[in-house]
């Protein structure tokens, strides 16, 4: 057995590791800047490459191009890095070309308190960029999820041909905790289908029964357009109706009928919850605990720990909070995944506890929600 | 090596992608196009090696019509994108076009870290001064006192010297020629594709639609005739004082030096990490 | 009612300058716990911009179980190396537990019911092994020594695996140091 105590940005790179990660393209930020770092010294070691680009803008542009000459790749940031990197996350969608994003958040606006942790994102990883598009986006709340989601965060973005969100925050990515590192030949991966017809068969963005039309890696044979306008089904630009609508339908079919696959979250205890409290990443932590001396109180209280935070598990929240009187909604933000439960549950059931300063939102904050204080 | 029969232009083209395509009648980026096909025809290099990668605006329009494997990527970040391209698949011909707005604008940090990483691509800068996709706004190369329609009283910004920013930051190859001289740029676009290294060949087109127009400079066959008329060759640049050479583009080969690759360079840190392991 | 003992855990910050190697220790600290005592263990930290100079702490979270919140709520022991770390960090410490200073960085100790023990831990690792570089390292022995917060063994080894290579026993001198003091003061009563 592999024991080790490490950071969750340390469990993120071995996590891209295991999934076939073999190309990373980043920026220095703190604080993510420990996946760039371990990944410069692993990749070259695992037959993959890395390189230190000169910003975020062009890191995921990289991504973007190494993606397509099919490496699976992933690049790292926080919230300055992030806002750069939204127009080629909008590009990524509608290229529909696999891409890992980690975000590990830290407070903003802006330059913000760089070492300081956030939840501040949540929204900017649903809308930051222009138009409409689906996205997935993962919140890990242990060391051991960092690289699990991580895992699942390559598998999804190959599986349905989108970018994917890792969001995790500065506690998550800098606490050390005991972790098991798998023997990757047991990691379970999703690889890049083999083409079945010939290049004039081609078809990179044709209709196909599972709305996810197989990717071919430039370089083998299959000579095709990529843009980010609007395109055919062969990739070429267009603007006729005909054409756009499907594409509009069919991308976000592709993740709307799989969300039994993409959904993913714990629940504790909400059977009999008269109160659920409904959070995610570093707030998890906080909201377990306060649970845990609630329940010790006999309280009936229960907790969802989303990790899929987009797209939103709307029914996994509905199930789990029916008979609840209350619905606590921790985050380090002033209210933004809250907005969501608030849709699904109503505004009136939902008290929430926000923190906007760089600290953990504590369990005696999450307690006295619980007790309606 | 030039090929004595004439070559067959549609094997590059794609049959089944609409046309016409999207420039004005007599637009220099034709030509470039149909230089770039000469270039690799020339070479004999196989269509699945080659990738084109173009940014945002008219130039970046070019790929679609070739038979290649094309990639029409953001305003100012094809360079970027290509990087990776060519990190992921060294074998991959990658060439980069783009406009003077694209290139040194908003791509002009790009730019400057692809030539000072010396990877093994190619970048074509079609330079016709301003923005004309987007109707004629004034680029980084407008000339100075030239009118764009956001410096309709005149441009107060002094241009760009693309090839000299190249050679500056470090690419290995660096050639500059205009659209009229079409077999010239045939050569340098040859010669780029084949160095090992960052290659940069700037091709000084114009935009008789915006350009042309806001300035009173006629039409496409008097705005060809200008490349002619201004342009010299660098023996004859020699000639030339510094302001009758600063009035004309010097064409020519500006730099043409043998330095160390990014990708073989980056060999050496895989051998590194595997002697480290 | 946020640390009620019906949660396992035991909570121990470690607080100075930058520099002085306090997250270093707490990691040494919380892998001793995860690896060689195989309990459960988290460590975070906070920090400024700053490599050198500037507040630093790092906190780490013991338990035979589960650790959910992994921050230090009202902490079993702070190690304090700064008097501007201990001015932040004492009035959270819980009823009987440890303040543990360098005497010769920290003068008030704005403290009640605690136990607070002082030593001149730079200098001590300075007479120890010459270097003052293991300051953080005579600190562990203190404070392992005093609070059982993982056995000797367990430390001892996590000491040992961080230590750079050619100073594992200049280190495992100083942690020697360490305990030898915790153990005066335990026998002094």
């Amino acid at each position: 057995m592999d024991i080790r105590f490490i950071q969750g940005n340390d469990a993120i790179a071995w996590g891209a590791l295991a999934a076939g990660c073999r190309f990373f393209g980043g920026y220095p930020i703190t604080p993510s800047t420990e996946v760039a770092e371990l990944m410069a010294r692993e990749l070259p070691r695992h037959g993959g490459k890395f390189i230190q680009m000169e910003d975020e803008i062009a890191s995921l542009a990289a991504v973007i191009g190494a993606s397509v000459g099919g490496l699976k790749s992933m690049t790292a940031t926080s919230g300055p890095g992030f806002s750069l990197m939204q127009e080629h996350i909008g590009y990524a969608a509608m290229t529909e070309v696999p891409c890992v994003i980690v975000n590990v958040q830290r407070l903003g606006p802006s330059t913000g308190q760089p070492t300081a942790a956030s939840q501040g994102d949540v929204m900017q990883a649903r809308w930051g960029t222009h138009g409409d598009h689906p996205i997935i986006a993962l919140c890990p709340y242990t060391v051991k999820q960092c690289f699990d989601l991580t895992v699942a965060a390559f598998n999804m973005s190959e599986k349905y041909r989108t970018p994917v969100i890792l969001l995790t925050d500065e506690v998550i990515g800098h606490m050390r905790e005991k972790f098991e590192m798998p023997d990757f030949a047991t990691v379970e991966r999703v690889e890049r289908p083999h083409i079945p017809v010939p290049h004039e068969w081609y078809r990179p963005y044709g209709d196909t029964p599972s709305d996810v039309p197989p990717m071919a890696n430039f370089g083998d044979g299959y000579r095709y357009h990529i843009t980010g306008l609007f395109h055919d089904d062969k990739g070429y630009p267009t603007q006729r109706l005909d054409e756009v609508d499907p594409w509009i339908d069919r991308v976000h079919r592709k993740i709307e009928r799989n969300l039994e696959d993409i959904l993913l979250w714990d629940e504790d205890e909400v059977e009999d919850a008269n109160t659920v409290v409904v959070t995610y990443g570093a707030s998890v932590r906080s909201a377990r605990h306060a649970v845990k001396l609630a329940r010790a109180h006999r309280a009936k209280v229960g907790l969802i720990a989303i990790k899929t935070i987009w797209p939103f598990p709307v029914e996994a929240v509905e199930r789990a909070t029916a008979h609840a009187r209350r619905v606590v909604v921790p985050e380090m933000n002033l209210g933004q995944l809250a907005l969501e439960v608030e849709r699904v549950v109503g505004r009136r059931k939902v008290t929430r506890v926000n923190i906007a300063n760089g600290e953990m939102v504590t369990p005696q904050m999450i307690l006295d929600a619980i007790e309606g204080k | 090596m030039a090929h004595e029969e004439p070559i067959n232009y549609y094997e590059y083209l794609r049959p089944n992608k609409k046309y016409p395509n999207v420039w004005c009648s007599g637009c220099g980026i034709g030509v470039v196009m149909g230089s770039l096909i000469r270039a690799i025809d020339r070479i004999g290099l196989d269509k699945n090696d080659v990738a084109v990668v173009s940014g945002i605006g008219c130039t970046g329009r070019m790929p679609v019509y070739m038979d290649f494997n094309t990639m029409h990527t953001t305003h100012g970040r094809a360079l970027a994108f290509a990087t990776g391209l060519k990190i992921s698949r060294p074998k991959l011909h990658v060439i980069v076009v783009m406009g003077d707005g694209d290139a040194m604008a908003i791509g002009g940090n790009h730019f400057l870290h692809a030539c000072r990483r010396n990877i093994d691509m190619t970048a074509i800068v079609v330079n016709n001064w301003i923005y004309g996709m987007t109707g004629g706004q004034y680029s980084p190369t407008t000339p100075l006192n030239a009118r764009a329609t956001t410096a309709p009283y005149g441009n107060v910004e002094q241009a760009m010297p693309i090839c000299e920013v190249a050679a500056a930051a470090g690419a290995s190859y660096v050639a500059r020629t205009t659209v009229y001289h079409a077999t010239e740029m045939d050569k340098f676009l040859e010669a780029a594709i084949r160095k090992h290294g960052f290659s940069v060949v700037e091709t000084v087109s114009y935009c008789h639609t915006t350009f042309g127009r806001l300035n009173k400079r006629g039409g496409v066959v008097d705005m060809m005739r200008w490349l002619k008329d201004n342009s010299v060759g660098q023996i004859a640049a020699q000639k030339l004082d510094e302001e009758e050479k600063a009035a004309k583009i010097v064409r020519g080969v500006v730099c043409d030096v043998e330095k160390p690759e990014y990708l073989d360079l980056y060999q050496q840190v895989i051998d590194r990490a595997m002697e480290a392991k | 009612m946020s640390n009620n003992k019906s949660i396992d855990r035991t909570e121990i910050r470690l607080a100075g300058e930058g520099g002085q190697g306090m997250i270093l220790a707490g990691i040494i600290l919380g892998e001793a716990a995860a690896i060689y005592d195989s309990k459960n263990a988290t460590q975070t930290q906070s920090y400024g911009p700053e490599a050198r100079g500037g507040a630093s702490r790092a906190e780490v979270v013991i338990s035979n179980g589960e650790i959910d919140h992994p921050e230090v709520i009202n902490a079993d022991a702070l190690v304090a190396l700064s008097q501007e770390a201990c001015d932040k960090y004492a009035g959270n410490v819980r009823r009987d537990g440890w303040i543990i200073v360098d005497d010769e960085k920290v003068g008030r100790v704005l403290a009640s019911h605690v136990k607070i023990v002082r030593f001149p831990i730079m200098r001590m690792a300075v007479e120890a092994t010459g270097k003052a570089i293991t300051t953080n390292v005579v600190a562990l022995g203190v404070l392992v020594g005093l609070t059982n917060a993982v056995s000797r063994e367990a430390i001892e080894k996590a000491v040992v695996k961080r230590a750079p290579k050619g100073t594992e026993e200049m280190n495992m001198k100083a942690l020697a140091a360490g305990f030898e003091a915790a153990q005066d003061y335990i026998g002094r009563g």
